[in-house]
């Protein structure tokens, strides 16, 4: 099967074998998702060719229906399954066995099942309700599902990233089961444990190209990273950090041992006043969600946080406001901006919660905040009443950065602010996290971009799966630490 | 043996029924001497409710795909008009009346489901037209405010006996009464088997379960999302429209006002029944033991005599707070096991 050619995607080759495991590489806006979407059917693709085993010529898909039939089946991340149904009914949906008087045969439907799922080496009981069985099963079920419609290409789109280790050792052996019954699975995730552990090749994209197609063995960690972020080792280069690190002693934060389940293991992490601390690692890391612990949007479930030297409870965003925190949210579209409301609305938002719903700030005062925000950092913006959804990214984002800079925080988190948004754009903000941190505040900052992070950082946080596994400072911080920190050490881990 | 799956729909199922009993033989201890005990009691609950169950068999189908009706009550009552005033003013052979109705039905379902399935309105918004459309029908079709039936056929039908032959009792004057069950309730019963039938053994009756689980799911196994909800809403207003005959079979006239208020009754009695408003678990067996319950509450009123009817939406409003909250319980419990 090869896939050539996709303007969004350009220009990309991709060749699964049967019977081989493939993992599919590559940060966030890589083009993984639209190079399955191409192959399942979902996108039309302008240019290029597929080619499936055992039909002829180039293969069309109108819809996942299609390909389905085609032998083309794709597992979600998120189980597409419905709970409330027996696992016999959520592998025969669709397709169930009749008897002749046309209603479903539950025997007959049962007794395959039960068939299907014994011959994976599952133990489950097939007229129970899906929802009785953990996410891992379920995964596996919906697997079964697409096993059993004759497949001959998998698709495993970040199968576990909920599944515990256990589990996942048992979605391995199904994958190698599966594999040695000739089926080619394409397994697309971030964890690269997971990927040494199961795959037989790596395909790495960056920015919607194909940076290439590798045998395992040929590919290491490092190396891997290195092919994922876009740097080779030959051309890096230590960049000068223009901030300078005269923090302070005192902390502002100091957890220890914090955590939330199924998110981010526990760590312990201190963050002194003026310091910038960056989050490194791969997408799904943890960086985020360690972050959203601290803040308390995700509660904290073990372990104790001091804030400013005393022990906080922050059960929710609005504490830790009133401890003078502020949060930036990575998904600005969906947690950060009200497109409906307008610029000096949204700078005023966080303010007004802060404040109480009873003390409204007077008009006057919002006019003032926001002119005052608006020419601070530049906003472009035709007035202060203008909708924020009419402006464009980067200047949302700098709205985004006024509502929490409003409310005069001592402690801020940074979630990849400037993705998305032009250089120019990206420079000032990356100066007024530097200035801020002279100011004496204390910020987190979140980046996929190391260089950035280099730029503004004093400090770094790797992370890895879901927990921290280290601190680098110092001489340390040059790309090539870095990305060797992320990648870990070797496959024994 | 066969085992019984313990499961949290069937342990909502499990509590109706058992408040049911405990209702009614509460009854039985408490107004022996008005004759609660007597069968012909319970017949009448069942009598008086023929229309309700049909049409709560049609809400909980619809509620199970995840959607809701609330134009069913407006329905009953233009069917009724329509078939009082058919038989009155226009002279109309009640057969034919009867099928138009049903017709009538079919094609009110149809628009309202084409209108949420394919256009994708809210249910809510789309039936609640429906609603005002059927309520204003009715009374433009009616002349007067009350329109009563007096033809033949329909009152033979009205007032044909299904005499039971045992649990009789001896009344005041020595003779015997025999228990018995109008036709309406044969239909309702009808409706109710015939429901519960396509849910569990048709592929229909399986998509709605699985739509009401989970759309986007249900839409990547392959599955007619659309189509199914079409269905269900045709299936609701033609059930809905069977529920108005068997309404008017009941009252004998079209009143502007009659059913106000059904379909709230069809869906707190799903709710009652085990029915989840979102959509996925629940089926029209516990509906119609909903039904029941709602039944005997007002029997239990009226058998009592001081207390004014309203009384009964009280009761019924605190069982359904009490199911409600119990299912939100069963959620809480559930989502913590997983973790």
């Amino acid at each position: 099967m090869s896939f050539p050619g996709v303007k969004a995607l350009e220009d990309v080759d991709f060749t699964l074998k049967k019977g081989e495991i493939r993992a599919l590489m590559g940060e966030n806006g890589a083009g993984k998702s639209t190079l399955i979407k191409c192959l399942t059917g979902v996108n039309k693709f302008q240019a290029g060719e597929i080619y499936l085993d055992g039909i002829e010529g180039p293969i069309v898909n109108k819809d996942t229906m299609d390909a389905q039939h085609k032998g083309i089946s794709t597992v979600y991340q998120e189980v597409n399954l419905c709970p409330n149904l027996s696992v016999a009914e959520n592998l025969f949906i669709g397709r169930e066995p009749m008897t002749k008087i046309g209603t479903v045969n539950r025997k007959e439907m049962n007794r395959r099942a039960a068939e299907l799922m014994s011959n994976l080496e599952l133990d489950v009981d097939v007229t129970k309700n899906l929802e009785e069985y953990s996410l891992a099963l379920q995964q596996m079920i919906a697997i079964a599902r697409a096993v059993d419609m004759d497949s001959k290409v998998l698709i495993l789109d970040e199968p576990t990233s909920s599944l515990d280790d256990h589990e996942v050792e048992k979605l391995f052996n199904m994958m190698r089961n599966l594999k040695s019954q000739g089926v080619g699975i394409i397994f697309v995730t971030h964890f690269l444990e997971q990927v040494y552990a199961v795959c037989d090749g790596i395909t790495v994209l960056r920015n919607g190209m194909l940076v290439g197609e590798y045998e395992i063995e040929d590919l290491p960690r490092v190396k891997l990273v290195a092919a994922m972020m876009g740097k080779d080792f030959d051309d890096l280069s230590a960049i000068k950090k223009e901030g300078d690190d005269q923090v302070s002693d005192e902390l502002f934060i100091e957890a220890k041992g914090c955590s939330h389940a199924g998110t981010i293991k526990p760590f312990d992490l201190d963050i002194h006043k003026g310091e910038v601390i960056g989050l490194t690692g791969l997408l799904g890391s943890g960086r985020s969600e360690l972050a959203r612990v601290i803040y308390g949007a995700d509660k904290n479930q073990t372990g104790t946080l001091k804030v400013d030297g005393k022990e906080a409870h922050i059960n929710q965003p609005l504490d830790a406001m009133k401890l003078g925190m502020g949060l930036l949210p990575d998904d600005r579209k969906a947690e950060g901006i009200i497109g409906d409301l307008s610029v000096r609305e949204n700078i005023i938002l966080a303010l007004q919660a802060k404040a109480g719903p009873l003390n409204k700030i007077p008009y006057k005062k919002q006019c003032e905040i926001a002119d005052q925000f608006i020419e601070l950092l530049q906003i472009k913006t035709a007035s202060r009443e203008t909708l924020i959804k009419q402006l464009s990214g980067g200047n949302q984002q700098k709205v985004i950065l006024a509502r929490w800079l409003a409310t005069n925080p001592d402690f801020l988190v940074l979630d990849e602010p400037t993705r998305g948004i032009d250089i120019g754009t990206k420079t000032e903000i990356q100066k007024l996290v530097v200035k801020l941190a002279e100011e004496g505040k204390s910020i987190i900052f979140i980046s996929s971009e190391i260089e950035e992070m280099l730029r503004t950082c004093n400090r770094m946080a790797v992370l890895r799966d879901g927990q921290k596994v280290g601190e680098i400072s110092g001489n340390e911080m040059t790309q090539e630490g870095i990305m060797k920190a992320i990648a870990g050490g070797g496959s024994d881990e | 043996m066969k085992k019984i799956k313990i499961q949290s729909s069937n342990i909502l199922l499990l509590i109706t029924v058992v408040l049911f009993i405990c209702m009614y033989t509460a009854g039985c201890v408490v107004y022996a001497n008005k004759g609660f005990t007597h069968l012909q009691t319970f017949l009448n609950i069942l009598i008086n409710n023929a229309g309700l169950i049909c049409v709560a068999c049609g809400t909980t189908m619809v509620m199970l795909s995840g959607g809701i009706d609330i134009s069913v009550g407006s329905v009953v009552a233009m069917d009724c008009m329509f078939l009082a005033v058919g038989m009155e003013e226009w002279k109309m052979n009640s057969i034919t009346l009867m099928i138009l109705v049903l017709l009538i039905g079919l094609v009110f379902g149809l628009f309202q489901g084409f209108c949420i399935a394919y256009l994708d309105i809210q249910p809510f918004i789309v039936t609640m037209a429906g609603l005002f459309f059927a309520r204003g029908m009715t009374a433009v079709i009616c002349k007067d405010q009350v329109s009563i039936v007096s033809d033949k056929l329909f009152t033979a039908l009205s007032n044909t006996k299904l005499t039971i032959p045992f649990g009789g009792y001896v009344n005041k004057k020595g003779a015997m009464i025999m228990p018995f069950l109008r036709v309406s309730v044969i239909v309702a019963i009808i409706c109710v088997i015939v429901t519960y039938l396509i849910l569990k053994y048709t592929k229909f009756g399986r998509s709605i379960y699985a739509v009401g689980g989970n759309q986007q799911s249900a839409s990547l196994m392959g599955l007619n999302v659309k189509k199914t909800r079409l269905l269900t809403h045709v299936v609701a207003s033609f059930l809905a429209s069977i529920g108005g005959i068997c309404y008017c079979l009941n009252t004998m006239c079209g009143t502007t006002t009659q059913a106000t208020g059904l379909e709230m009754d069809a869906i707190s009695s799903a709710v009652i029944g085990g029915t989840l408003l979102t959509g996925g678990v629940g089926n029209v067996l516990g509906t119609f033991v909903g039904v029941l319950i709602n039944g005997t509450i007002s029997s239990l009123v009226k058998s009592n005599g001081k207390l004014i009817s309203s009384w009964a939406n009280i009761i019924t409003a605190i069982l359904l707070c009490f199911f409600i909250v119990l299912q939100a319980i069963f959620a809480k419990i559930k989502e913590r096991s997983k973790l």
